[in-house]
């Protein structure tokens, strides 16, 4: 079953994600893509991400695509303007790639090109706005497509992000502009997490919790600290601390989360964060 | 403001060093609230090119000049500049291009111009405004997203915002900023509302403005 079949039935959908490699040899991220096979309905594809360069996104959807993968196409704001984003979009459509995930994207200066000039022409509720446009059949202009693509349109929210009003706020625009499912930033704490899906879900849209497996109490503080938006409860980091075996730990928080929160949202992220063969683990342990 | 801050001595000196006269010419207006075009500041840089003009054995002679104004030019119109072989300006890009037009001596830009800002208490200044020729400032109670958002985001915090302070971490988010002085003026519903993307084309066209040329519409 596809991602938009998925979630368009009410069958808890499972995601994860591969990265394009730096290279045009996609070798190993067909290999990851490969152990997901029959485990996800979807694999997101990253567009440049952490504004490092590498092999462009749309062509990674196809690559995926031809080896029978569902792909998502995430789109960034950050190294195309209107113009390019739109033709990309009627491109991914045209090979049969539809799911769409907009994002603002990372700053170009934290990246590997930092002097390069960054695009922001679009951000992600503008994004959103200009792909139901382009599904509609016109497009950010107003002019008639030839051909008009079927998107399923993805987003993403950081249920932890501080302060949060500004961020919920943010988040209604963007169901507004037309997201109809989103992808949250990692969480860790089911209360605040299902809280937040609870409303979430009550405006109409899909929510998928995005999770990262912890791998040690190093990486959760390393987390806490560095990554907006990311609250791993001091609880968790004890218990990694105190384990003979973190990254068995760590895959048993992830499926313990996912099992309380399992029935207040609509599926889930896994991100994998330089662990893919853990991915599997991940999903045996929770029952996915 | 206009706030310039001045280019590393090197690299002035690379620009300068194989002229034999040249006059520093400050600006009074933005460069000198700016700390980097008044008299002391083209007195100061006189000194330092002195110096390493002499350790890198070029022979070359500064004097220096103040225009009220570098970038109108009844202003420059008094500068004398006679004898001397290039002009250092101390002005913003539009003084040191203002100066050239007017010139045909080489002129050379001691100064990178950094933004439209306000001044912050001493000798610091905050980016306030980026001329997009299309301003939203009425929509987000003074604060530029253009300019004070590090991506230009015209609708809400992106994800990168960590306790109120930017992803790149240099400054407060301009959107959290935002929702929180409309909030204190009691209109947050306004926060709600979807700003389109900005039209590039106004300043894509702003190559110049002649009232004069322009139909009253008023
Ligand atoms: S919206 Fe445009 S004109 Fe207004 S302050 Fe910002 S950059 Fe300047
Ligand atoms: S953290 Fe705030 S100021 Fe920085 S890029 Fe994101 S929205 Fe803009």
């Amino acid at each position: 079953m596809n991602l938009h079949d998925a979630l368009s039935s009410g069958t808890f959908a499972v995601t994860s994600e591969v990265g394009p490699p730096k290279g045009t040899d996609v070798s190993e991220m067909l290999a990851s893509a490969e152990i997901l096979r029959g485990r996800v309905h979807a694999l997101n594809v990253t567009d440049n991400q952490a504004a490092v360069m590498r092999l462009c996104t749309l062509a990674a959807c196809i690559h995926l695509k031809n080896a029978g993968h569902d792909a998502v196409y995430q789109v960034t704001c950050r190294d195309r303007n209107r113009l390019a984003m739109q033709s990309d979009l009627l491109g991914a459509a045209s090979f049969g790639i539809t799911n769409v995930l907009a994002l603002t994207g990372d700053h170009i200066v934290v990246g590997d090109h930092p002097a390069a000039k960054s695009v922001f022409d679009y951000e992600s509720v503008q994004l959103l706005e200009t792909i139901v446009d382009l599904k509609g059949g016109r497009d950010a202009a107003g002019n008639e497509l030839h051909g008009v693509p079927d998107f399923t349109i993805g987003a993403v929210v950081t249920p932890d992000a501080k302060p949060f009003r500004p961020q919920l706020a943010k988040f209604e625009k963007k169901v507004r502009a037309g997201a109809t499912y989103f992808q949250t930033q990692a969480v860790y704490d089911p209360e605040s997490f299902t809280s937040f899906s609870a409303y979430a879900r009550g405006l109409g849209v899909k929510i998928l919790a995005g999770v990262v497996v912890l791998r040690s109490a190093g990486m959760a503080r390393f987390m806490n600290k560095n990554i907006p938006g990311i609250e791993v409860p001091q609880a968790l980091i004890d218990q990694l601390e105190a384990s003979n075996d973190p990254v068995q730990t760590g895959i048993e928080i992830t499926a313990r989360f996912i099992e309380q929160v399992r029935s207040e949202c609509d599926g889930v992220h896994v991100m994998a964060v330089g662990a893919e063969h853990l991915v599997p683990r991940i999903l045996d342990a929770a029952g996915l | 403001m206009i706030v310039v801050r001045r280019k590393p001595i090197d690299e002035i000196l690379k620009m300068v060093g194989r002229h034999t006269r040249v006059m520093l010419v400050g600006c009074n207006t933005c460069a000198a609230v700016s700390l980097a075009g008044g008299q002391k500041e083209v007195d100061t840089l006189i000194e330092l090119l002195s110096l390493a003009a002499s350790r890198k054995g070029f022979s070359v002679e500064f004097s220096d000049a103040i225009l009220e104004r570098q970038c109108e030019p009844e202003f420059i119109e008094k500068l004398d500049s006679q004898g001397y072989d290039a002009i250092l300006s101390l002005g913003c890009g539009a003084g040191v291009a203002t100066l050239a037009g007017d010139n045909d001596k080489p002129v050379y830009p001691a100064l990178d111009t950094l933004f439209i800002g306000s001044a912050q208490g001493f000798a610091s200044w905050q980016a306030e405004c980026s001329a997009c020729g299309s301003c939203v400032l009425g929509e987000t109670c003074g604060i530029c997203p253009t300019t004070r958002c590090a991506k230009g985001i015209l609708n809400g915090p992106c994800g990168g915002v960590k306790d109120g302070t930017c992803e790149l971490g240099d400054r407060p988010c301009a959107w959290v900023e935002i929702y929180d002085r409309l909030e204190s003026l009691g209109r947050i519903d306004d926060f709600g509302k979807t700003m389109p993307a900005k039209d590039n084309s106004i300043s894509a066209r702003c190559c110049e403005w002649d009232m004069t040329k322009e139909g009253d519409d008023s």
